[in-house]
């Protein structure tokens, strides 16, 4: 029987060139200037950020790959579990956020 | 009759072919010199690391002779090329004759390196309960260069790879150390810490890292020390079993192979210094030596310093393997840290 998001596939990611090659190739060089460098933030930060939003989208492979991109520059536990509180509170935020456009429309609603 | 078939045996080609991928780069890697005797005494150790790749504990009793022990002081003496000797294990401070080991290279002028593991300073032997808690002063007194593990400057990491309550052990005895001068700006007295992954991956940046050790080891515990070294695990022995039952060293292995760095290779440790095991067998590193690959002079005939040739072993092929990936990685590994 066949799972989705199989680890082993993870290696296949550059597979999304098939039939869009051009396409795959401006998105892995955008992909690797973007985290790939240290620039304005450093190669750590962007690694915490990228785990914070892999956990944010539910992203396995991401999750298992920024979490060994956050311990190869250097990250430790509390900082990567830091990281995903982060994102935990800004989906918590959201969705807490959205309360007040219930309570604009409520207040119509009521008389 | 029943016909004789002859089978001929072909070893298989290695799947991770170091050797192939030097050939591919354009590159050779002879001998640059033999600056280093790196003399690894004892596989006694008062750990059990996880990742151990000389698979040293408490129970090991090899140790090299006495014979071997003046052998090497012999060669040291002989040859003032050969500056600087670093001693390892296991503890090598659990060789009965380490003390005297340490004070005649001193006396002939040599750098000394221990690969000190800081707990031994307060676990002593385990096998006979002698006491270590004097080598601070000795190292200070024979201005040794002290090189120590502390595989992060945290509790969970050090403890996971090292062994429970060896990460309070080792601030104890660094607290010692610094208290003797070792780390201090204007002593002379150099202590340098190795970081190693703890885990299937590879090491962040150096400098990063020890400026991040430098600020939290002093924050927290008030400790200084020089300069941090980082190490790649290398795929053999203890580490290698972890990785197969865990089902990651195929992972591991293409990580090491997809992050070769040809500038990394210039600069492996093989090319300037010298292994010697408790037995008196060279060899190119202290890997090839826990995987018994003897080092061999330009006739294939074993090197040893029983019957040692200095220029026998300056022009020797140096040997490599699979595992030879983990000093070419990314920035690189050596006993001295990132090499590129």
């Amino acid at each position: 029987m066949s799972n989705y998001y199989e680890s082993e596939d993870l290696k296949k990611f550059a597979d999304i060139g098939q039939h869009a090659k051009k396409l795959a190739d401006d998105f892995f060089r955008y992909y690797g200037n973007v985290t790939g460098t240290d620039g304005a933030l450093s190669k750590r930060e962007k690694a915490l950020i990228a785990l914070a939003v892999s956990h944010a989208q539910q992203c396995p492979y991401c999750i298992d790959a920024y979490t060994t991109q956050c311990l190869e520059t250097g990250s430790n536990p509390e900082q990567m579990m830091e990281a995903v509180h982060v994102a935990a509170v800004m989906q918590a935020g959201i969705t807490l956020v959205h309360s007040v456009q219930m309570q604009n429309h409520l207040k119509k609603m009521v008389l | 009759m029943t016909p004789v078939v002859q089978l001929k045996l072909v070893p298989p080609a290695p799947k991770y072919d170091f050797a192939d991928r030097l050939r591919a780069n354009g590159i050779e890697l002879p001998p640059l010199s033999i600056d280093t005797l790196q003399v690894n005494v004892t596989k006694l150790c008062n750990q059990v690391c996880r990742h151990c790749h000389v698979d040293a504990s408490p129970q090991r009793s090899e140790m090299l002779s006495p014979e071997g022990v003046a052998k090497c002081l012999e060669i040291l003496e002989r040859y003032p090329q050969i500056s600087k000797l670093d001693i390892t294990g296991g503890a090598p401070e659990l060789h009965p004759q380490f003390d005297d080991f340490v004070e005649k290279a001193v006396a002939l002028g040599k750098h000394v390196m221990v690969r000190h593991n800081l707990t031994v300073q307060l676990d002593g032997n385990p096998q006979t309960g002698g006491s270590k808690e004097y080598l601070p002063g000795f190292f200070a007194r024979n201005c040794v260069e002290v090189i120590s593990s502390l595989p992060y400057y945290q509790e969970y990491f050090t403890d996971a790879q090292r062994g429970s309550g060896v990460f309070r052990k080792s601030i104890e005895a660094m607290q010692r150390l610094n208290r003797v001068g070792y780390g201090v700006d204007g002593s002379g007295l150099l202590l340098n810490l190795v970081y190693n992954p703890v885990g299937p991956y590879l090491p962040a940046a150096q400098a990063g890292l020890e400026s991040d050790y430098k600020r939290e080891l002093k924050d927290r515990f008030g400790l200084v020390f020089n300069s941090l070294y980082t190490i790649t695990n290398m795929p053999i022995n203890r580490f290698k079993l972890h990785l197969e039952k865990s089902g990651q060293l195929e992972g591991y292995m293409e990580k090491l192979v997809a992050a070769f760095n040809p500038g990394a290779a210039a600069g492996v440790m093989c090319r300037s210094l010298l292994s010697v095991g408790h037995d008196g067998r060279i060899y190119d590193c202290d890997f090839n030596q826990m995987l018994e690959m003897d080092a061999v002079d330009a006739k294939r005939k074993k090197l040893s310093i029983f019957d040692f040739d200095f220029s026998k072993a300056l022009t020797r092929p140096i040997r490599f393997g699979e595992h030879c990936f983990g000093c070419t990685a990314g920035a690189g590994s050596s006993c001295g840290g990132a090499t590129a």
